[in-house]
């Protein structure tokens, strides 16, 4: 395991190729917004630079959550599932319960955070693998989130398995989460997913705990030796991970106004993947909270400016596949230390 | 019967290889003879581990060639370089095989990936071939065994065992005795002097002077990537070690200390294992107390028990006078037990992209939250505690910031020393601290534990007895579980301590 001096990385040359690549996703964000305002001038237009953030706000924020578990050298694979509960849930408790905007909220963040902690019980304490501890959750959630409404979509005045009438509705102002805007510009979500950006990165890069987290990733019994109490974190991790997944759950049924069985279908894949070409980001080769926020407006810049040029919704999945291939090779093919 | 000294096995002319502005190697010239053992010394930079990697195909170099049996060959990969008859041995014993294999299937290992082994594989035919191969250097590992729970030594024993197995005509064993016992170590001179009596050329690449004076035949030196200097039999070591280094090195000696300083922690009646010979020791303040001992024989375990990763079977430890077991890690660093876990990469490093992988973070890992109670991370405090680290221990780095794989093994060792005297300490225990560690370094290293001793004890544990001799005012020898005194007198200690393993090698299996 000794590594030799030689091989350090200091000629102009190679420096300059790796501020190139600490940029690139960087440069390309900026060529496509200025490509699509080319060939559409409607792209540029406030509105439409919103919407695309508002669109990509409920991946970001799942996707940090998912970011912070692989920091932690875990996985979250169960953060679309809990979404798509919490959307349920939310519906449930205000069309059901009759709870208002403020107990609703609550009620479902506190859910989230409590599978979270299971999770991450069933990978600290039992010690199942956390691909497959999450990927079970994700099934149970998946079946569990149809069982109280029978598998239909909860709505105003919908009829329940037991067959009596449910009394409530949304509450007016549990709708503000995702249909306002603050200013009348910027959408609320937006808002909520530049705070959480800014919190997790604060926790990761600037406190202790992130860095204790990422010590955990790099290696476990490093930290564990240097005194750090390995299993607390990785539960947290879990724990952080469910809270936002939850929160993501939140802006999705208040955008929605139902609770729609379907919601969240591909919020887990869309998540992992911004994480991941968040790898690219600043070169910095590892999951991080910049780069998977970076990395979902990326995609969601391009998915928006290949819609309003007309292309086809079914290539959608395509593209990002093709973004998330070219991401992870720039991050660990090009420019291998040699 | 072997060959005429004149014939040349492998040898390089004139090799050069630069990593951008860094010349590793400036023209290295070396030869070596059909059942000659050439020692390759140098300090960590010096460029061995480059020349080594393209004498096995995993550099290509920028200018010279490379001889192989009269023929000038080029090697495109490590795997050209060992189908040519060139094995290498490598320090790093996690690459010596594959985890979830069984040893049996490891020895086998080129075999069933290569392309004539057989289609189907039976597990007898396989344990029957296993044994033949161990049998070449009279392995005795369980053969059912996996891979991945074998430690460092036993690793390198099957790499050795593959090498041989492979019928390569030059063997490079890079640093090959630094995860071994002295017993083992014996075990893999007479191999090596078994395949020296073959014909086969071997490299041998070490920091340990007693190893290459046991087994070398000529020493080669290098430093600033070129060959400085070259000795034969008997070998001159100081004048080598002083051509490595570019210093002459003042041999440590060590008054043994009045031992009526204070005693800081204690072991009282202590069963390591159940059944074992129980026993006392005693560390007094600003004391350095080594343990030697071979693989298994409980060094560690007794480290690690301190450290409150183990439990003791009886018996228990005192710290300034108060019982103390530790729950594990976190309240050992608490109170000021801190330990220097072997294998640095495996215990104690981060891998260079996350953060906190720099000296500076490296350092303050453990001490994160004394360092910044409110939980904000203030750079400015761990750089500067890296920064006077780097100038006290004389780390050779570019500054806090640089990560620890750009730096040499001694240099890691150092920057790992630094971090557990970043802290008031009451008790230091190192496990094999001098693992992959030159000459040159290691003198600092001892330096540095020597000097930072006041009012702390150091427990050392190393199976290195020329390693302990250098570091400890007392050495302890640890067979079976159970510590037995070394006596004092150095020049008698080696004798004493052959003694304590002769002892082993007739009472134990």
């Amino acid at each position: 395991m000794t590594y030799p001096t030689t091989t350090q990385p200091s000629a102009s040359r190679t420096s300059l190729f790796r501020e190139t690549r600490r940029y690139a996703l960087f440069v390309l964000l900026a060529l496509m917004v200025v490509g699509f305002w080319y060939a559409q001038p409607a792209f540029i237009r406030s509105t439409n630079l919103f919407s695309i953030l508002q669109a990509v706000s409920v991946v970001a924020i799942l996707g940090v959550g998912v970011s912070i578990t692989m920091a932690a050298d875990g996985f979250d694979l169960s953060v679309g599932s809990i979404a798509a509960s919490s959307v349920m849930a939310a519906s449930y408790a205000m069309v059901v319960w009759q709870l208002d905007a403020a107990q609703t909220i609550v009620l479902v963040l506190l859910m989230g955070a409590f599978i979270g902690l299971v999770n991450g019980l069933l990978i600290v304490r039992v010690g199942v693998p956390d691909l497959l501890a999450t990927l079970a959750t994700m099934f149970l959630l998946a079946g569990l989130q149809l069982i109280p409404t029978g598998g239909r979509s909860i709505t105003a005045g919908m009829v329940l398995p037991d067959g009596s009438s449910v009394p409530g509705a949304y509450d007016p102002a549990f709708l503000i989460l995702g249909r306002s805007r603050l200013f009348d510009t910027i959408p609320l979500s937006v808002v909520v997913m530049a705070i959480v950006a800014v919190l997790a990165w604060f926790l990761m890069e600037r406190t202790r705990w992130g860095r204790v987290f990422y010590a955990i990733g790099g290696n476990e019994t490093a930290a564990h030796l240097a005194g750090a109490a390995t299993k607390r974190y990785r539960l947290w991790a879990y724990i952080l991970s469910g809270t936002l997944a939850s929160l993501g759950g939140l802006i999705v049924a208040s955008r929605v106004g139902r609770g729609d069985v379907s919601a969240g279908n591909s919020l887990l894949l869309d998540a992992v993947a911004a994480s991941l070409i968040g790898y690219a980001v600043l070169d910095k080769r590892r999951p991080h909270v910049i780069g998977t926020v970076v990395g979902a407006i990326f995609v969601g810049v391009l998915l928006n400016g290949l819609t309003m040029l007309n292309a086809p919704y079914y290539t959608q999945d395509f593209v990002k596949g093709v973004v998330l291939v070219g991401a992870l090779a720039l991050t660990f093919g090009l420019g291998k230390k040699r | 019967m072997p060959p005429a000294p004149s014939a040349i096995a492998v040898s390089v002319n004139g090799i050069e290889k630069s990593f951008g502005p860094t010349r590793a190697l400036a023209g290295a010239d070396l030869a070596v003879a059909p059942g000659e053992v050439v020692a390759l010394m140098g300090a960590n930079g010096a460029g061995k581990s480059t020349l080594v990697k393209i004498l096995s195909g995993s550099y290509t170099p920028d200018a010279g060639t490379i001889t192989l049996g009269g023929n000038i060959v080029t090697f495109a990969s490590p795997s050209a370089a060992k189908a040519a008859g060139i094995a290498t041995v490598h320090q790093a014993t996690d690459q010596a095989g594959a985890a979830g294999l069984t040893v049996a299937e490891n020895l086998l290992l080129d075999e069933l990936c290569g392309r004539s082994g057989h289609f189907l594989v039976s597990a007898a035919s396989i344990r029957r071939r296993a044994r033949a191969v161990a049998a070449l250097i009279d392995l005795d590992l369980p053969l059912d065994r996996d891979f991945i729970d074998l430690r460092p030594a036993e690793r390198q024993l099957i790499a050795i065992a593959r090498a041989v197995a492979a019928k390569a005509s030059v063997l490079i064993l890079d640093e090959p005795t630094s995860s071994l016992s002295t017993t083992e170590a014996e075990r893999l001179f007479a191999i090596i002097r078994r395949l020296r009596a073959g014909g086969m050329a071997i490299l041998y690449i070490s920091h340990r002077l007693g190893d290459l004076a046991a087994i070398a035949d000529r020493a080669v030196v290098m430093r600033g990537g070129r060959i400085v200097g070259a000795f034969t039999r008997p070998i001159d070591f100081p004048a080598a070690v002083a051509a490595m280094i570019g210093r002459t090195l003042e041999a440590a000696t060590h008054d043994s200390k009045a031992s009526t300083a204070p005693i800081i922690a204690s072991i009282r009646r202590a069963r390591l294992v159940a059944g074992a010979e129980p026993f006392d020791l005693d560390l007094r303040s600003g004391e350095v107390v080594a343990i030697t001992g071979t693989l298994g024989s409980g060094k560690s375990r007794l480290l690690r028990a301190l450290f409150g990763l183990e439990t003791l079977a009886q018996g228990g430890f005192v710290l300034d006078g108060k019982p103390w077991l530790s729950s594990g890690p976190a309240q050992s660093i608490e109170s000021g037990v801190f330990m220097v876990a072997e294998d640095r990469w495996q215990s104690s490093l981060l891998p260079p992209e996350v953060p906190g992988a720099s000296i500076a973070g490296t350092i303050a890992l453990p001490h994160l939250k004394r360092w910044f109670p409110s939980g904000l991370l203030r750079t400015a405090r761990e750089r500067k505690v890296a920064a006077d680290a780097i100038s006290r221990l004389g780390i050779k780095a570019r500054g806090p910031d640089d990560t620890l794989d750009e730096l040499s093994g001694g240099n890691q060792q150092k920057v790992v020393l630094a971090r557990w005297q970043a802290a008031p300490c009451r008790l230091l225990l190192l496990d094999e601290p001098f693992q992959g560690v030159d000459v040159g370094a290691r003198a600092d290293l001892i330096a540095a534990i020597r000097n930072s001793q006041s009012g702390s004890a150091t427990l050392i544990a190393t199976s290195d007895t020329e390693e302990a001799l250098e570091a400890a005012d007392r050495i302890l020898v640890m067979r079976n579980h159970t510590l037995y005194e070394a006596g004092d007198g150095h020049g008698s200690l080696t004798d004493q301590i052959g003694k304590v393993e002769s002892d082993k090698a007739g009472d134990n299996r």
